[in-house]
């Protein structure tokens, strides 16, 4: 027994929303990952919700690689960061801008 | 009789369970996208972790609520706090005062339109409804992750395989890119090189406080850089 599905969804929608605006609304470089991770967890979230409206395993798999691609996306954008940062102390995302046109 | 108070309890507790598991994602969510100190983002972020976790339990995903856990809030967030603690980025966040006002209006508007686009997709969802059960029934005999297993070591062996090519690959491109300044290691340049290099590079070598003194203005120069362009910055 739980709740319907769609609130699930909902929720996730929500949370989804919540990270895009911090995205968009933030400079840190880091919280800006920060962020990321926040829409992946939504993503997460509807991927399992479906695999329990739809009763197949095939969601929770693809929240299982997910999880896998997401560690390996953080590892290499913190190399990224912590080189951007040894380069010039404090940086932002708006100090990142060599190849603007 | 009780059968009835066992079912409306049953509801009441799944909505508690619900209720709770919202407004820990959402607290924290929004304590990643308001605070303004990158560690307390970072600990806002394990509490929509936890909410998460507590959701996909809710679920029946007993085995990936664990590893939401172990991998998030062990393994991710904790290297957040070692980047934000091996850079000292605490307290650093850029508030360019016009530029964030100018970005926060776009920034909602990029929000609202992904909410409003989401949960239209989830009122006509029925287009996801199709087909059921297509790589295995989550319902029927077994645990949560003897069906998971299962189905990863089968229908999804290749991409399993993959995601370790993928794993591999991104230590290397951490390793490279985090080594300092992709710089040759100290014996990589032949020897002939490196012996004519040599005495240039010791020719300025001056008694100690010559050289102090010539290093201390290149190293001031650094954080005035830094303040110029963050002065053009906010100008």
């Amino acid at each position: 027994m739980s709740v319907p599905g769609p609130w699930y969804l909902v929720l996730a929608a929500v949370l989804f929303g919540i990270g895009a605006t911090g995205l968009v609304a933030r400079r840190n470089i880091l919280v800006m990952y920060m962020c990321i991770e926040l829409m992946l967890n939504a993503v997460n979230l509807t991927f399992v919700t479906f695999a329990r409206m739809l009763n197949d395993i095939g969601g929770q798999d693809a929240v299982f690689f997910i999880l896998v691609v997401a560690a390996a996306e953080v590892v290499v954008g913190l190399g990224i960061i912590v080189a951007i940062y040894r380069r010039r102390a404090g940086a932002t995302a708006d100090d990142v801008n060599s190849l603007k046109g | 009789m009780s059968l009835f108070a066992a079912t409306g309890l049953a509801v009441a507790s799944a909505w508690a369970v619900y209720g709770v598991g919202a407004a820990l994602i959402l607290a924290g969510a929004l304590g990643v996208v308001l605070l303004h100190n990158p560690v307390h983002c970072a600990l806002s972020l394990v509490t929509t972790i936890f909410g998460i976790a507590l959701l996909f339990i809710d679920q029946g995903a007993y085995f990936l609520a664990a590893v939401q856990v172990i991998v998030y809030a062990g393994a991710i967030v904790i290297l957040f706090l070692f980047v934000i603690m091996l850079l000292g980025v605490d307290k650093r966040e850029a508030r360019v005062a016009g530029q964030a006002s100018s970005m926060v209006p776009l920034a909602v508007t990029v929000g609202l339109v992904a909410v409003i686009e989401l949960l239209v997709l989830v009122r006509v969802h029925y287009w996801a409804t199709g087909a059921k059960t297509t790589t295995g029934s989550l319902s029927g005999a077994g645990a949560d992750v003897q069906k998971l297993g299962q189905s990863i070591f089968t229908s999804y062996l290749l991409p399993f395989e993959m995601t370790s090519a993928l794993l591999v690959i991104a230590v290397v491109a951490a390793v490279t890119l985090v080594r300092r300044g992709g710089a040759p290691p100290p014996q990589a340049p032949p020897r002939k090189a490196a012996a004519a290099l040599r005495p240039p590079a010791r020719a300025p070598e001056a008694p100690s406080g010559a050289t102090t003194a010539a290093r201390q203005p290149a190293s001031a120069g650094r954080p005035a850089a830094a303040s110029s362009t963050r002065q053009e910055q906010a100008g």
